[in-house]
Order: C-alpha cells, then sequence, then structure tokens
C-alpha cells in the first residue's frame, strides 16, 4: 500500500559539497516503508519543475524519514531550498525491497549517491555485520562511511583518483577482496549507477554468490502506469518503479 | 442535484471526467490513490493483437510544463489482456473503453474489434490512429483523411459498440480528420493525442529520448488541445473526448467551455494521482457555485 501524504520538513541541511540531508516527518509512510524503497516527490505547486522526483529512502526513525540527496538540477536544486517547517506532497513507499538473507554475510556495494539506500539496509541487517564497500570518483564524493560504522558495518572505500582507499573501481576492489576470502556464504547487495551494477552482476555469476541490484531509470510516474521505467528481464520488460527497484542480478539482461 | 451525466455515443457516462490511455495503466495502479468507482470511465493503454516490448529507454523526460515520452505503445497484446487485465476492470464496475491499434495493417485495428465486440465489459473502443511511438512514422493514419475515413468504417461495419476515434494534432487541419471520422461512422473523437517534439542535451549533444522523436504532453500543449476541441466543435456534430495538459478544475472546464462533452486527464495522473477525482467534485463545485443544473449547459458555452 502507497499513500499521497503530506510530509512535514523537519530539517534540511548541506552536509558538504553539493549533497543534502533532509528529515521529514510521515507517520503513515515511515510505518510500512521497507529498505529498498523509494518516496516520489511533488517539489513545486508550479509546473516547472512538472514531475515528480523519485529519491530513495536513506533511513527510517520512528516517524522520521531521512533523505539523502544530491543537487543536480532545477529540481533538487529547489529541494534544496525548502526550509523546516514547510509541507512536501509525498507518495510512497513505493516499490519492492532487498530480501534478507540469513545465515549469510551481507557485502554491501556502493556507487556515488548509491549509499543512500544502503544505509537504511544496513541498519535493518546489523546483526549480520555486514561489510560495505563505498566507491565514488574522488573522496568528496564518498558519503555516509561515519553512518555506517556507527551501525557496526565495516566500511572500505575506493575512489578513481585514489584521493581516498583503494585507488580505482568499488568493483575492482569487491573482485580483490573476494580472491582473499571464503565467499560461499555471502550475499551481495548493490545500489549505483548500471555499468557499476552490471559489474557485480558479472562477478556475482562468476562466483556462484547471491546478488539484489537496486536500479535506476527515468520515471514519469513512479507508481507502474506510465511504462517509461522499465528494463528488460529473464522474464520480460519489468517496471523499475513497481517490480523494481530491486532485482536478482541474474534477472537482468544488461 | 448537479447533473454531470452525459453522452458519448450509445455510452452514457455519470460524469465527464475519464482517465486517458496509457496515463493510467489498466487502472489498478491507482486503487490506492483514489476511489476509481467515482470514474466517468476508464481508458485502458493501447493494445495491439501481439505483445509488443516497446521502445528501448530512456522512454521520458521534463521539458518546460511538459514532458516527452516514446514508450513504444508497451502491451501484453490482446490475449494477455483480456486474461490478467480485463478482469481488474470488470471489478472496478467503470465504463472500461479499450483503446487499440495496430503495427501496420490496418487490419489488425478490424480483428481486435471483432474480438473486443464480443466481451460484454468493453463498453466502447477507442480507435488510437495517433500514437506517434511506432516504427513507422512517416505517416500516422490520422494524418490522412482518406485513411482515417476507410479505417473507420471498416472497423464500423464489424461492431455495434461506441466507437471513438482519437485524432493527432499533428497535422494541418484537424477538421478535416474529425469529419472524415465521422463519415467513417465514428460515435466520438478524442483531441488530442500528443504533438511531436525533440528534446537534446546539449553537453552530449544526444537526444533525450533514445527514439529522438517524441510525444509532448502535460499543461504545455493545453492551448493548442484547447484550440483544436473549438475547431472541430464548430465544425463536427459529434460528441468531443477533450485533454491535453488538464491538471485541475479550471482546465477541465476550458475543454468543457471549448466544445467538449467529456475531457481526459492523462500526464495530470503522474504529478497528482487524485486529478480525476478532485475534477469530478471541482465540477460539481461550479456548478452549484453558478448555478448551472446540467453539464450539457456548459459544453460548448464559449462566448465569442
Ligand atoms: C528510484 C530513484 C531513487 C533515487 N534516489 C535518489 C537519492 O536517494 N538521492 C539522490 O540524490 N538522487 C536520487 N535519485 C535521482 C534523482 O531522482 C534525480 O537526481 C532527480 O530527479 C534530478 O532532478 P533535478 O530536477 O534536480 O534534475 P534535472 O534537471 O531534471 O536533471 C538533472 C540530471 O538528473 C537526471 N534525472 C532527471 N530526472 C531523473 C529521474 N527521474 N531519474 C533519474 N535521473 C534523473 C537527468 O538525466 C539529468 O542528468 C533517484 C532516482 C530514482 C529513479
Ligand atoms: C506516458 C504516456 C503514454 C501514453 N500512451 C498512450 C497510448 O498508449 N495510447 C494513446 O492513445 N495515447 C497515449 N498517450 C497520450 C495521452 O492519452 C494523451 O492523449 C496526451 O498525453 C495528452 O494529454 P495530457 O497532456 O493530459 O497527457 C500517452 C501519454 C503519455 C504521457
Ligand atoms: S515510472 Fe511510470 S511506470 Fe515506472
Amino acid at each position: 500500500m502507497a499513500y499521497q501524504a503530506k510530509a512535514k520538513i523537519l530539517k534540511n541541511s548541506c552536509v558538504g559539497g553539493n549533497y543534502f540531508k533532509m528529515e521529514i516527518s510521515c507517520p503513515r509512510v515511515s510505518k510500512s516503508a521497507l529498505s529498498g524503497q523509494f518516496v516520489n516527490l511533488k517539489i513545486s505547486d508550479r509546473f516547472i519543475p512538472l514531475l515528480r522526483r523519485p529519491i530513495s529512502i536513506h533511513n527510517v526513525r520512528g516517524s522520521k524519514i531521512e533523505l539523502l540527496y544530491e543537487v543536480v538540477g532545477k529540481g533538487t536544486e529547489l529541494l534544496s531550498r525548502k526550509k523546516a517547517g514547510e509541507e512536501l506532497d509525498l507518495i510512497g513507499p513505493l516499490g519492492n525491497s532487498f530480501s534478507y538473507v540469513a545465515k549469510r554475510t551481507p557485502i554491501l556495494v556502493a556507487g556515488g549517491m548509491g549509499v543512500a539506500p544502503l544505509v537504511f539496509l544496513a541498519d535493518k541487517l546489523k546483526k549480520q555485520k555486514p561489510l560495505v564497500l563505498v566507491g565514488a570518483k574522488t573522496k568528496k564524493q564518498i558519503l555516509c562511511v561515519k553512518e555506517f560504522e556507527k551501525i557496526g558495518c565495516a566500511v572500505k572505500t575506493a575512489t578513481d583518483d585514489g584521493s581516498v582507499g583503494f585507488k580505482g573501481r568499488v568493483t575492482d576492489m569487491l573482485k580483490n577482496l573476494l580472491s582473499t576470502i571464503d565467499y560461499r556464504q555471502l550475499t551481495l547487495y548493490a545500489c549505483g549507477p548500471k555499468p557499476m551494477l552490471k559489474a557485480v552482476s558479472v562477478i556475482a555469476k562468476i562466483k556462484n554468490i547471491p546478488a539484489q541490484v537496486s536500479l535506476e531509470e527515468h520515471m514519469a510516474c513512479g507508481i507502474g502506469a506510465c511504462l517509461g521505467c522499465v528494463v528488460n528481464t529473464k522474464k520480460g520488460m519489468k517496471r523499475v518503479c513497481k517490480e523494481g527497484l530491486v532485482f536478482d542480478s541474474g534477472e537482468i539482461i544488461w | 442535484m448537479a447533473n454531470l451525466t452525459v453522452n458519448i455515443g450509445k455510452l452514457k457516462l455519470k460524469n465527464p471526467v475519464m482517465v486517458a490511455s496509457g496515463t493510467f495503466g489498466y487502472a489498478e495502479e491507482f486503487k490506492d490513490f483514489i476511489d476509481l468507482k467515482k470514474l466517468g470511465a476508464i481508458v485502458t493503454k493501447t493494445i495491439t493483437l501481439k505483445p509488443r516490448k516497446g521502445n528501448p529507454g530512456p522512454r521520458t523526460c521534463e521539458t518546460p510544463a511538459g514532458m516527452l515520452n516514446s514508450i513504444g505503445l508497451e502491451n501484453p497484446g490482446i490475449e494477455g489482456f483480456i486474461a490478467e487485465k480485463l478482469p481488474i476492470l470488470k471489478k472496478i464496475g467503470v465504463p472500461a473503453i479499450i483503446s487499440i491499434a495496430s503495427e501496420g495493417e490496418a487490419g489488425e485495428f478490424v480483428e481486435l474489434s471483432r474480438r473486443l465486440d464480443k466481451i460484454k465489459e468493453v463498453s466502447a473502443i477507442e480507435l488510437n490512429i495517433s500514437c506517434p511511438n511506432i516504427r513507422d512514422k512517416s505517416r500516422l493514419i490520422s494524418q490522412d483523411a482518406q485513411a482515417t475515413y476507410e479505417l473507420v468504417r471498416s472497423v464500423r461495419k464489424v461492431t455495434q459498440k461506441t466507437l471513438i476515434t482519437k485524432l493527432s494534432p499533428n497535422v494541418t487541419s484537424i477538421v478535416e480528420i474529425a469529419k472524415a471520422a465521422q463519415a467513417g461512422g465514428s460515435d466520438a473523437l478524442s483531441l488530442i493525442n500528443t504533438l511531436t517534439g525533440m528534446s537534446i542535451d546539449v553537453r552530449r549533444r544526444r537526444p533525450k529520448i533514445a527514439s529522438i522523436v517524441a510525444g509532448l504532453s502535460g499543461p504545455a500543449i493545453k492551448p493548442v488541445a484547447v484550440r483544436m476541441c473549438w475547431e472541430v466543435y464548430k465544425a463536427v456534430d459529434l460528441p468531443i473526448i477533450g485533454m491535453g495538459g488538464i491538471m485541475n478544475t479550471e482546465d477541465a472546464l476550458e475543454f468543457l467551455i471549448a466544445g467538449a462533452s467529456a475531457v481526459s486527464v492523462g500526464t495530470g495522473n503522474f504529478i497528482n494521482p487524485k486529478a480525476s477525482v478532485e475534477i469530478i467534485a471541482g465540477l460539481k463545485n461550479y456548478m452549484t457555485k453558478n448555478r448551472i443544473n446540467d453539464i450539457k449547459n456548459i459544453v460548448g458555452s464559449l462566448k465569442t
């Protein structure tokens, strides 16, 4: 069940660079929210920007929902200027969710903004002590390391330019890691750009590790009505906003 | 009590507010947000004889006060529709208008209509002869008066159901095409489908939509749509279902005053899933306030 509801903004502040964190209060949505789901925000009452903007659920604490977003265009720019006390028309929670796999150690792989939904997931999985691999182009774009550590996760970072952590791709770091440990009791969760998810799915296939990937596509409706966001899978075309965002990596035809 | 009922061919609607093809899925997608039973009618996503996978992505992008789409008529085909989607529509109990199209052969429209004619739950058939997003874009049926006439006539021969012809705004004279549809035996007209458009990512010098040319919808096209409804209203004696950028009651009233007997909410459903039912309530309010007891008295009431 998804709701169209008014959420109250409790906090909206810059957390460095172009990154913002927003806290909203929306009990109906927070109550049923699962990790891996997203909300679709109406940013303006005007017709520019017209469509809602999809943002992942970054974490949930009681009736509070946290969102982590990057300002990349006019919609997110307007969002960043909203003040505590203002209301936001929101639809959510939307999409399916990550599924938890008992008796397997989770490795979470994040690329860029892909960290956003993985904090909520790490929180849910904390008893299983997940290992988190965070990758980005450069140090400034490595987000949420402290949050993951606070939850109790071990965190490793990778940057393309080597400004922090492993120099190279996060998926190369994953590959290296898997060659040094026993990977038979692992399970992978990944969120990030499509090429990264594809690389994760190739690794998962070779090593025969179950992997769930969270996809992103351009969305017009976010509720399964427009067929704008589909992805080709072994079981036919699937709506990323409805049958996803989370898919078994082996299901996707990349 | 304000009378909101309208007639579209043989079809009697309890109110003039419907939802446009391709913007409402097969209705179940909206069950969390509105009471579907309140709608005047539901127009389904266009179906074809065989299932279609649709176009590659990206399929949508935003434009100033509008959006472009190139879905490419992804649909489960008539068999899939009857097996999976029709039972849902049946349960909702609101008149279901089934939108159909052909991938090439005009004969496909006839075959589809023949099949749908036998199904009790099908309240009307909408002929989508105006989708810009199928491969042979060189010419749409609705860009050719003679082809429109012949197509409607051949479908008319195989079904007694209410026939609605959906026209393209991408023409020199919409009136000429509307007249051809009337001559062919159409009971009503849907105006308008999307306008063809294009948007470019200047950084990458690439089209924002994979298929390059796509269909423009939303508030940006409303003035064009209202103008076309008005022109057709003056020239053709058929009920018009007006659409194009309807977001709220005031927009819906514009179409009714211009001559539309009913309206369809399209892109507006994406921004506000409650738009259609809010418009129904809004129309009632407007009538009460202005002491109008029958919605038909608003239709075509433009003062010039
Ligand atoms: C399910 C989902 C969850 C998301 N979660 C987050 C999140 O937690 N944090 C975050 O910062 N971002 C997230 N995004 C991306 C975010 O939705 C886009 O950055 C935002 O819509 C851009 O809007 P804008 O008006 O600022 O930019 P625009 O000016 O519209 O566009 C700027 C850039 O963003 C891209 N973009 C625009 N709309 C979308 C869209 N609907 N989906 C994907 N890319 C788009 C454009 O192609 C362009 O490159 C998510 C996207 C999806 C689909
Ligand atoms: C995503 C999307 C998909 C559409 N698919 C169809 C379709 O399958 N068949 C059809 O006749 N019209 C289709 N349309 C056109 C709409 O039904 C409508 O005619 C048009 O969008 C104008 O109305 P609007 O501005 O309110 O959206 C589609 C429109 C959109 C935005
Ligand atoms: S965004 Fe409309 S179906 Fe997914």
